[in-house]
């Protein structure tokens, strides 16, 4: 036969006795493979260099910074107002979240309280928000393993919502809605009608994607046993929200450390069992029904009232009469050239945002700029466990470690 | 625990690392020497009545006026006991180098990492001390220091690649 | 092929052959199966994948087949902000695509740096790439970026589509 020339050895057993062949050993070595920073599965702009013993994964390096904008040292530069807009590019999935936890820590730095409306109606756009961040999570997650029919449906719901993002306020994806002090504008009537009938229409639609995905074995196989995380080493990494929870560790800041209209609310916490992918992939499908629960009570306990504190020093006029009313032109124009006078100090502020625990550590020396502003970013922590968590599975599980991290590159690197 | 207690009981155990506590707006910072950094965060790791087993975030100040220019700040968070503290040091620019605490919480390895790249600060013991966000042989500085111009200079302007391709 | 045409003629009052330039023949082939790589960086790129998704099918233009390498593919949305780190792989995968190539600086940050003018943003991805079309917006909706594509197929049907000798090249002359 022709394969059998020079380069070719061929090794004949004997079928008789096949112990007594002894075949030399093969020389292996590792493989370092790179993957990214263009990849259709990393999820944004990430580099991992994996050392690879045949499809076994010995060791991953992640690669970050290729999406660095210098998002801390621009907050210096700039008022705490100028600052929303940068908040939103953070985690650009569900960015009214960004918004709602850099709110939150300037209000407590200026010691702050915001009216119940404005509570009610921060609750409720951050609940939608977890929606469609959980589903952008679920579409990608499912594309990343083959599912593309759920990508398909996950991004036909989501797109309900973000028109209804830009009938709220103007911007389908990135927002810039939240104030400090309160909100930019109320809700119409005509938004809270639409809001009700999607929460009537989107509970049988969670259980049509999950009609793909429960009982199918190829989601079973790939996602039952994978990326398994103990709770001592989650905690010990510091990993938050679903990730964290994914290993039964009983830490949700909605719970621990209520905030805004959450303790009037009555919602459950899914927690897993095993710290694998699938437990993971559970919780976020529950906290979907949960989010449901949380907007519809909501919804029911909200009064009217004023959208916004009663500060002038620190929040922004009504832009209807900043046009009109020459007190409030002024107060706009100092506001967004100077910035309000906040008090020296510092202070850590962390919101429960749909991956994990976002925060904003904020250091003031007086005046309308912060000295130093740190963004306690929960992708970029997660990232610090990938090597632990991905050591021993397959490089196609690398692809679903990924997703299960629910990592953004935007928040990531800021 | 109240925080009060909580400072009061880190100062009775480590009075000569103990500098300040200071309470405002509900939170607790607790400034130590650079020396006894790794034995306070031992112990708040360890005690059964503290119990901080969760890092929250390390991070970097620069004081350009002080004579100890760079204060670098932990903030630990007990998942059972639900309390918060905020732990700091301080260090001049011409020995800016703490102990490292990977060994108590493994978070804290890239969180190091990222304030040695964005502030300077070395850490003794890292397992990888390494820039992380920055490319490796960035040479202009660290972005985060008050001398450090925004706009950089000059870094992001310049494409040395594009003379490798023949065009 | 109506936008193609130059003459139709008939027999016995049916239509019959249909005359056109090869030119415009092989722009058409080219705009109407414009194949992008997937290239997302930021923000824009979620805007990219509601265009790809089932409301603004992107693929009724032709462009919906993303393909991973820049060896099959080519058009090059540049979606997001380029930061400096990232400069040499973005011209490293314009180098790979084969000719005839093309790119959309799609969003504010990759047409000019947008509101990121520190230390390692590249203010447009202009410097070191050249760019047919830019789409601004921080993001562009998903018509935005459609509209970006349409003038892109406009301006390749006028396109020429043979070389010139190589003593009537210029330098700079771009296919």
């Amino acid at each position: 036969m022709a394969l059998e020339d020079q380069r070719t050895t061929v090794y004949k057993i004997d079928p008789a006795h096949p112990e007594s062949e002894t075949l030399p050993t093969l020389r292996t070595e590792e493989l370092l493979l790179n993957m990214g920073p263009q990849h259709p599965a990393t999820h944004g702009v990430l580099k991992v260099i994996l050392e690879l013993e045949g499809e076994r994964l010995v060791k991953s390096t992640p690669v970050l910074g290729y999406l660095h904008r210098g998002v801390e040292k621009l907050a210096e530069d700039g008022t705490y107002h100028q600052f929303i807009p940068h908040t939103d590019r953070l985690d650009y999935v569900c960015a009214m979240y960004n918004n709602f936890a850099y709110c939150r820590a300037v209000e407590k730095l200026m010691n702050m309280t915001v009216p119940d409306r404005a509570e009610y109606l921060r609750t409720i756009v951050a609940e939608v928000q977890r929606i469609i961040g959980h589903q952008f999570w679920l579409g990608t997650q499912a594309l990343d393993i083959g599912a593309m029919t759920v990508f398909f449906y996950c991004f036909r719901d989501r797109e309900i919502l973000m028109d209804w993002f830009d009938e709220l306020c103007g911007a389908r994806l990135t927002t810039s809605w939240y104030r400090i002090g309160g909100v930019e504008r109320d809700l119409t009537p005509s938004l809270i009608e639409k809001l009700k009938q999607f929460l009537d229409y989107f509970p049988p639609k969670i259980d049509e994607y999950m009609v793909f995905l429960e009982t199918n074995r190829i989601w079973l196989g790939r996602t039952k046993g994978v990326a398994i995380i103990s709770a001592e080493d989650a905690v010990s990494f510091g990993l938050s929200g679903p990730t964290l929870r994914g290993s039964g560790v009983d830490y949700d800041l909605r719970k621990a450390q209520p905030y805004s209209a959450y303790p009037k609310c009555e919602f459950s916490l899914p927690l897993g069992k095993n710290g694998d992918t699938y437990d993971r992939y559970w919780i976020r499908v529950q906290e979907l029904y949960e989010s449901v629960k949380i907007i519809r009570q909501c919804l029911e306990q909200m009064q009217d009232g004023p959208i916004m504190a009663d500060v002038p020093s620190v929040t922004l006029p009504p832009k209807q009469r900043v046009f009109t009313n020459l007190e409030s032109m002024i107060q706009q124009f100092k506001l967004f050239s100077q910035g309000f006078d906040a008090p020296p100090g510092e202070i850590y502020c962390g919101t429960e945002a749909h991956k994990g625990e976002l925060g904003f550590y904020i250091v003031s020396m007086g005046g309308g700029k912060p000295y130093r502003l740190k963004i306690r970013a929960p992708s970029f922590i997660h990232m610090g466990a990938f090597d632990h968590m991905s050591r021993g599975y397959m490089i196609s599980d690398a692809v679903t470690i990924f997703g299960t991290y629910d990592i953004v590159m935007g928040e990531c690197d800021r | 625990m109240s925080l009060q207690q909580l400072a009061s009981r880190l100062q009775e155990s480590f009075s000569t690392g103990f500098v300040k506590a200071v309470e405002w707006r509900g939170d607790l910072a607790v400034t130590v020497t650079p020396d006894r950094l790794h034995e306070v965060a031992q112990f708040l790791h360890d005690d059964p009545a503290m119990d901080f087993d969760y890092i929250v975030h390390v991070s970097s100040v620069d004081w350009p006026d002080d004579e100890e220019r760079f204060e670098v700040v932990y903030e630990f968070y007990s998942i059972r006991k639900r309390h918060r503290i905020r732990l700091k040091t301080r260090v001049p620019e011409s020995d800016c180098i703490v102990d490292s605490l990977t060994d108590i919480w493994k978070g804290a390895d890239f969180m190091e990492r990222e304030v040695y790249d964005m502030m300077g600060i070395r850490f003794r013991n890292h397992p990888d001390l390494r820039r992380i966000l920055l490319p490796d042989d960035y040479a202009e500085g660290y972005p985060l220091r008050k001398d450090f111009p925004l706009r950089g200079k000059g870094w992001r302007d310049t494409f040395e690649f594009l003379d490798e391709t023949a065009r | 092929m109506g936008l193609i045409e130059i003459g139709r003629h008939e027999k016995d009052g049916a239509s019959d052959v249909v005359t056109t330039t090869v030119e415009k023949a092989v722009n058409w082939a080219r705009k109407g199966s414009l194949w992008p790589m997937t290239f997302g960086l930021a923000c824009c790129a979620i805007e990219m994948i509601a265009a790809v998704s089932s409301r603004y099918d992107m693929d009724r233009y032709g462009a919906g087949v993303f393909r991973a390498s820049p060896r099959q593919s080519d058009l090059m949305i540049v979606a997001g902000t380029v930061c400096r780190r990232m400069a040499p792989v973005i011209r490293k995968l314009y180098d790979q695509m084969p000719e005839p190539k093309y790119v959309i600086a799609m969003g504010s940050c990759a047409t000019s740096g947008n509101i990121y003018d520190s230390y390692s943003v590249v203010q447009g991805v202009d410097r070191f790439v050249p760019v047919d079309i830019y789409v601004p917006g921080c993001p562009p909706t998903p018509e935005a970026l459609f509209d970006g594509i349409l003038k892109l197929q406009e301006r390749i049907m006028l396109k020429p589509v043979f070389l010139k000798q190589p003593d009537q090249v210029k330098p700079g002359f771009k296919i």
